[in-house]
């Protein structure tokens, strides 16, 4: 049983297909790794599966139940029903390359935010999980009443993954997200997401660090040009890759 | 100077002897069509930014109707023109409301002050990151828990420094309410003029309370700056 089926999705931008039928296939525990070069599709993969981004065609499939939808004029799928994506979203927790805190809230507002307002916990039962995953992710209890923009850029993308925490969701999306961080910051968010798959989450990781992608995750999928060139055991595929294309993209990205 | 003052300090504070007056009056005016324009702003700004232009066009004209006029225009149109038609005065419940000066008063403040508001809002709400929008999006919230939860109260709070000074705008704006008989401090002014020619003097004591409420404004506004808007300050060491 998969928690998590990606059926042959289809996104074009006018008439630019960014992706030509992506499929993607996620057991509970399954870390897998996203990789590609710009432009190859791999955010937008990412975005069409919790409908950020409406796809043209495919499916998707949480824990055996499938997002229902309808094409609309323009030919992209809509959802038909609203409450069934919301109630899907709260289960695809997504961290984002930029972070996207609520720059209004304090850390800790942040983070119980959507569990009171969205699952409908107590106060008391949000700040509870939000106190958990703060110290999950490495932050200490005075960061919870500073603002997003008092803080450095891996603490703020630290804040943002307990945020996702806090959801409890069955898949965590993430999108890029040591991407917009300094160099020397880069090392505290890939450690947490490291522990996070070695308890057994289930992740999708959108990234450019091959380092994470060859020692964390179990599974890698190359895009290019919005195909999947290349997938499988990243032990394999990133050591001796079979297409030409992977191999290229490697050499560019010697690490 | 000191026998204007003992004869009319309470006049120009809070009564005439029959009705409010002075600043009791002014404040009034002011809270009355702040809080009915806030009221109103809210839904049409989040109007005057939807996609939809049959919802959004009605608002645009609107704003556009009454920050295109002056105020005095529109006092003197709802305070004198509707009165003037006659299918106005045959309704019972219009006929009372116009012929009050004070409901005119309020109606076209409440009315010019909200247009106003509204394009700030709009402005603050369309000036949301869209990273956070996408953020409550994809975290499972509806369209009306988006904006309650993020969209409003981030641009209310965004937009404070510019809705203020509507606000102090507002206050000047109160001194045409004389043209409709209403007793704000500048008709108390313009009676204690007209009764001792003490000109300076009883302009002086509006400008005066005037200035004192524009001060008391500029604190209030100062002190919700320093609470709601710390999240874009630099931090504090």
């Amino acid at each position: 049983m998969y928690k998590l089926t990606v059926d042959e999705l289809h996104k074009k931008y006018g008439q630019h297909e960014v992706l030509k039928g992506v499929s993607l296939k996620a057991k509970a525990g399954d870390v897998i790794s996203i990789i590609g070069s710009s432009g190859s599709g791999k955010s937008t993969f990412l975005r069409c599966i919790n409908f950020l981004e409406q796809p043209c065609a495919g499916g998707i499939t949480l824990n055996g139940e499938a997002i229902r939808t309808a094409p609309d004029k323009q030919g992209a799928l809509r959802v038909s029903d609203p409450k069934q994506l919301q109630q899907m979203r709260t289960k695809l927790a997504m961290v984002f390359q930029h972070f996207n805190l609520w720059g209004h809230m304090t850390v800790l507002e942040n983070i119980i935010e959507a569990p009171m307002h969205v699952l409908g916990l107590s106060r008391d039962e949000a700040e509870a999980r939000a106190r958990k995953y703060l110290a999950k992710v490495g932050l200490p209890e005075s960061v919870e009443g500073k603002y997003p923009s008092h803080m450095s850029g891996g603490q703020q993308q630290r804040v943002a993954i307990a945020r996702a925490l806090a959801m409890e969701p069955e898949v965590m999306l993430f999108d890029e997200p040591t991407s917009a961080l300094d160099p020397e910051l880069v090392g505290e968010v890939l450690k947490v997401m490291q522990t996070l798959a070695e308890e057994g989450r289930t992740m999708l990781v959108v990234t450019h660090e091959m380092g994470f992608a060859r020692e964390v995750s179990n599974h890698v999928i190359f895009l290019h040009q919005g195909r999947v060139e290349e997938q499988g055991d990243p032990k394999r595929v990133l050591v001796s890759p079979q297409s030409e294309r992977l191999a290229q993209f490697l050499s560019g990205n010697l690490k | 100077m000191n026998e204007i003052l003992q004869q009319y300090w309470q006049a120009y504070l809070w009564s005439d002897g029959y009705h409010l007056s002075g600043v009791a009056m002014t404040l009034w005016l002011l809270v009355a069509s702040i809080a009915i324009g806030f009221v109103l702003a809210l839904p049409l700004a989040v109007a005057r930014v939807s996609e939809n232009p049959l919802i959004r066009g009605p608002v645009w004209f609107y704003t556009y109707v009454f920050r295109g006029t002056p105020l005095y225009i529109q006092l003197l149109v709802f305070y004198t023109g509707i009165y003037s038609i006659e299918s106005v005065r045959a309704q019972p419940l219009l006929d009372a409301f116009f012929r009050e000066g004070i409901n005119c008063t309020l109606l076209a403040f409440a009315l010019n002050t909200c247009a106003y508001t509204v394009e700030i809002f709009a402005g603050a709400i369309r000036a949301t990151p869209y990273g956070e929008i996408e953020a409550a999006r994809a975290y499972g919230m509806s369209r009306f828990t988006l904006y309650r939860r993020i969209i409003l109260p981030s641009a209310l709070r965004r937009a404070l420094p510019y809705y203020s000074n509507e606000v102090i705008l507002m206050l000047h704006s109160t001194t045409l309410a004389f043209t409709a008989t209403v007793p704000d401090i500048l008709k108390v002014a313009r009676d204690v003029n007209a009764a001792t020619y003490a000109s300076f003097e009883a302009f002086g004591i509006a400008a005066v309370l005037y200035a004192v409420l524009v001060f008391a404004l500029v604190w209030l506004f100062r002190r919700c700056e320093l609470r709601w808007l710390a999240f874009l300050k630099p931090q504090a060491h």
